[in-house]
């Protein structure tokens, strides 16, 4: 039991590094069953193991992030201790805030740890727990670099508007910058559709949901996919990650004969809106996230009234580039992007692409994924030539 | 800050008086309300037997139903357990929690029995003692007629007048409120309802600024929770939507338990059922996700439980006849899932299914038993398990073999993980892990239990989002680690109360069945019988982690240790 124990902890550490948020070898996983595993001797097995106690916990894992997610999250936790806020939609909706723990100490710990899902213990590295499998310590790890990449990139922006970027956060800027992996640009080549059948549609659908995460324009846990053949949904199901799909896919009616997706993701409305909206067969979500930062990158953010809400409530209509921007925020609310979407997606007669404010973006493909994954990767693109171009970057290495 | 439901009414029915006494606030900082308050205040008197006048029935509204939260406005009921002699607790859902607290009563102890059929009352102006004469033999419909203008109301029909053990509750006319039993509890004093009337803001929460971030954050989360408010979830179809994941699991409860896929489930699938009937929807006060439904001319539409036991565990499979049966069961005050079970057995003993023209007649004939009926062959601790296979999911399995009051398919949230995905996927074909996974689960359904949350927001809303809504509430912070340690105690508590009543390990079993017949394999789908040496050693790796000894009770030392209460 104990060696399964190991083991499990050991799968996990490798699986931080391979998702590029450590190093390989970085991480720590301390999991529990009938007595405590950890994945690799450390200096930290102390404190592990003390707040898996102090928990109570299945698993807590410590993730020295990988660059530049390191220089971001050093950065952001001197700046803004007691706790990171950042703005993206998903942290809102799931994590509330980041707190920085000021202590490498146990009761810091456990006292941070006790509020939140996840913290970031400067010079060490991200901690976060599991009460119930190590899963949910990966997907917060992953949450955590997600958001302070984007808030650390938006703020950059808006200080840099502002003429408040002070010589820290330039200094903080330029090392991101360096370590910042290489744009998207080649967009490999994916099954052609049209899908006839549920097994060479399903296997479309994995084929997509991997090349989206491996081109960096989603993390594997977060995004959704789907495909409509002859009015039923194929789509992810809720937590599913997207490099690993098989298995993990529901088959819904879209004429409402049956609860089969109840576990679908938390967009299926989303999803089937939009199939009622528009021909086209294939929808692709992910998270790319200089697209995510420019949505979030308005003129009036210092003076609107909303500002506090723009995610949910925009008046504006707004762009990048020709990509609509549109508010709303995750599953089926009264201000849930199911309302707004849709229609934005769908309108002169199918975009290619529409950014939800501060979440991520939807494509779509009239057959296959080939098209969605093609604008999705050049939404990302777009948006990251804008952000460097609105910094007056003309590379990106300042 | 004063805490919001400050007061404690004791009704002594047989003097027909009641007394009012402050709580006492050591008691409310370690046991808030809700679940937590009722088992503390049970297991602080004497023990004794379900239906003896000096046993005791505690409402306690949730620590936090005053306020305005989503989900948040359950009481609990507890007492003495009429099928083993141990703890029985039971979630009320809604508006009988939120108006008890906002009178400000941290619970309601009833004690004694009335000489007549009763209903207790209870408004601004105190408690009265209401005669309701012969309306309480004459249906739940007639008995909430009878009652005066309510903002809640807990009713009992026929089946408990008859002492029948299958007889459960109605909430406000809408909730059944089970297990099979729990009836008994209140009518073992004449008591067959209790109505509340409020008239009266809330609570003022010490911080209402951080209130409002609690509740924002909890819409957030119910609203991204597809189970809750997505295209399929029980905020559009109830938990009938269940019905169609069991089945395509192969985990649907059918013809007693001999199969898991029942060949006309396509035909019970909630939605074909709404597009006939198009039923409004209907919930607890300020439910975002409203999950019971009720048609143009006045019929509940069955719950998941009932919706699955009424057709594929009987082998039936007319939507408009288990409408009725439902129905049916609402007037007697029937717990429509036991009754089903127990008819299922009577079929299974009989060599063939029951027939449709005569499921009305067998339920009404239930009703005519009284106590003279037998318990389900199909039950742990006397009651009838849920509408899910436990071979199909062995975290709830070991859940419904350990809960304190029987089997609860929401008590340990396994049906979270192992079915629904959240907060993430495990493997439900596996023990690994599971025992902590119920130990975990357990404790934080006791936390939402005894703030006043809803069982199913479980799926949405963790401990860390109510360590904020109780910290604002009660302008002192709670974390969430804190939260999970009420939940400890309050089972370890409803365990030390099962001891003393002589329940130990073969307590915590699921029928033999599950560990010796296959479910219907298929469509790449394995359905084994449970492993019993696996199953074992999950249940003893769950003992440990509650701190009880091989027998399940709690080790002395560790009641001690972690009970603040006089037990």
């Amino acid at each position: 039991m104990a060696d399964l124990t190991a083991a499990l902890a050991r799968r996990f550490a490798e699986k931080l590094a391979a998702a590029g948020l450590t190093d390989p070898g970085a991480a720590v996983a301390a999991c529990l069953d009938d007595r405590l595993a950890f994945s690799r001797p450390s200096p930290h097995e102390e404190l592990l193991a003390g707040l898996v106690d102090r928990l109570g916990v299945g698993c807590v894992l410590l993730a020295p992030p990988a660059q530049p997610h390191r220089t971001i999250l050093e950065f952001l936790a001197g700046r803004e201790a007691p706790a990171i806020r950042p703005r993206d939609c998903e942290t809102r909706t799931f994590f509330h805030d980041i707190p920085v723990i000021a202590e490498p100490t146990v009761e810091a710990a456990a006292a941070a740890l006790s509020r939140r899902k996840g913290a970031y213990l400067p010079g060490v590295g991200i901690l976060a727990h599991g009460a119930l499998s190590p899963e949910q310590a990966f997907v917060t790890v992953s949450s955590v670099a997600f958001a302070g990449f984007v808030k650390f990139f938006a703020d950059f922006l808006a200080a840099s508007r502002a003429g408040t970027v002070d010589a820290a956060y330039g200094a903080a800027f330029a090392a991101a910058c360096r370590n910042l992996p290489p744009p998207p640009t080649v967009v490999p080549h994916l099954a052609r559709g049209p899908f006839t059948d549920r097994d060479t549609m399903l296997a479309a659908m994995a084929q997509a949901g991997r090349a989206t995460v491996e081109l960096g324009l989603v993390d594997s846990v977060f995004g959704n996919i789907s495909y409509n053949l002859d009015g039923v949904l194929a789509i992810s199901q809720t937590g599913a990650a997207l490099d690993d799909l098989p298995g993990a896919m529901d088959l819904v009616p879209l004429d409402g004969s049956s609860c089969a997706g109840l576990t679908a993701s938390s967009e299926l409305a989303a999803h089937a809106a939009l199939a009622a909206l528009d021909g086209r067969q294939a929808i692709l979500h992910g998270h790319p996230r200089f697209a995510v930062i420019m949505s979030m990158d308005c003129e009036d953010l210092a003076t609107c009234p909303r500002r506090e809400r723009c995610h949910v409530d925009c008046a504006r209509e707004r762009y990048a580039g020709a990509t609509p921007i549109v508010p709303g925020e995750v599953g089926c609310g009264p201000r849930g992007l199911v309302h707004t979407m849709p229609p934005a997606l769908a309108a002169d007669g199918g975009r290619s692409g529409v950014i939800v404010c501060g979440h991520g973006v939807f494509t779509m493909g009239a057959h296959d994924f080939g098209d969605a994954l093609a604008a999705l990767c050049a939404i990302e693109t777009s948006c990251r030539a804008r952000y460097f171009a609105a910094l007056g970057i003309p590379t990106e290495t300042p | 800050m004063e805490h919001p439901t400050a007061h404690i009414l004791f009704c002594d029915l047989s003097a027909g008086a009641c007394r009012r006494e402050p709580l006492d606030p050591e008691l409310a900082r370690q046991a808030p309300g809700g679940r937590a308050l009722a088992v503390a205040l049970l297991a602080a008197r004497p023990r004794a037997v379900w239906d003896a006048p000096d046993a005791a029935v505690v409402l306690a509204p949730g620590a936090l139903a005053g306020f305005d939260l989503p989900g948040v406005s359950f009481a609990a009921l507890a007492g003495t357990n009429p099928h083993t002699g141990g703890v029985l607790t039971v979630a009320v859902p809604g508006g009988l929690g939120r108006a008890l607290a906002r009178l400000h009563l941290a619970a309601v102890v009833v004690s004694g029995r009335a000489a007549a059929p009763t209903a207790l009352f209870l408004d601004v102006d105190g408690a009265r003692l209401l005669p309701l004469g012969a309306a309480a033999g004459q249906g739940t419909s007639a008995v909430m007629a009878s009652m005066p203008a309510h903002d809640g109301a807990l009713v009992a029909g026929p089946a408990a007048l008859a002492g029948s053990t299958l007889a459960g509750l109605w909430a406000d006319g809408l909730h059944p409120v089970g297990p099979g039993g729990a009836a008994l509890l209140l009518t073992a004093k004449n008591c067959f309802a209790v109505a509340v009337l409020a008239q009266g803001e809330g609570p003022v929460p010490a911080d209402p600024v951080a209130l409002a971030g609690a509740r924002a954050a909890m819409e957030r989360l119910v609203a991204a929770a597809p189970a809750l408010a997505g295209p399929c979830g029980f905020g559009r179809y109830g938990t009938a939507a269940l019905l169609d994941l069991t089945a395509g699991r192969r985990m649907l409860p059918t013809r007693h338990f001999r199969e898991t896929v029942f060949e006309a489930a396509g035909r019970l699938s909630a939605p074909g059922l709404f597009a006939r009937l198009s039923p409004r929807a209907a919930g607890c006060p300020g439910c975002p996700t409203p999950c019971r439904h009720v048609t143009a001319n006045g019929t509940v539409l069955p719950d998941g439980d009932a919706w699955s036991h009424l057709t594929a565990l009987l082998g039936l499979a007319d939507p408009d006849l288990t409408v009725a049966a439902y129905a049916a069961c609402r007037q007697a005050g029937l717990f429509a899932p036991g009754a089903a079970a127990l008819l299922a057995g009577r079929a299974e003993a009989a060599g063939r299914d029951l027939a449709p023209d005569a499921l009305l007649p067998a339920l009404a004939a239930l009703v005519a038993e009284g106590p003279s009926v037998s318990p389900s062959a199909m039950a742990v601790k006397g009651v009838a398990l849920p509408a899910f296979d436990p071979r199909g999911a062995y975290g709830l399995a070991l859940s419904l073999a350990v809960g304190t009051s029987g089997p609860d398919a929401w008590g340990g949230l396994c049906l979270g993980h192992e079915l629904l995905r959240k907060p993430v996927a495990t493997d439900r074909f596996s023990f690994a892990g599971k025992a902590r996974a119920v130990f975990l689960g357990e404790n934080a359904a006791a936390v939402a239990a005894s703030l006043g949350g809803c069982p199913l927001y479980g799926l949405a809303v963790g401990l860390e989002e109510w360590a904020l809504a109780l910290s604002a509430a009660r302008g002192e912070a709670v974390g969430a680690a804190e939260l999970a340690g009420l939940g400890k105690r309050t089972v370890l508590v409803e365990r030390t109360i099962n001891a003393r009543a002589g329940l130990g390990v073969a307590d915590d079993d699921l029928p033999a069945r599950f560990f010796a017949e296959p479910g219907s394999s298929g469509e790449g789908i394995v359905v084994a019988p449970l492993p019993r040496e696996e199953f074992l050693a999950a249940q003893a790796a769950y003992y440990r982690l509650r701190g009880l000894d091989a027998d399940g009770r709690p080790a002395a030392e560790a009641a001690a240790l972690e009970s603040p209460w006089p037990i």
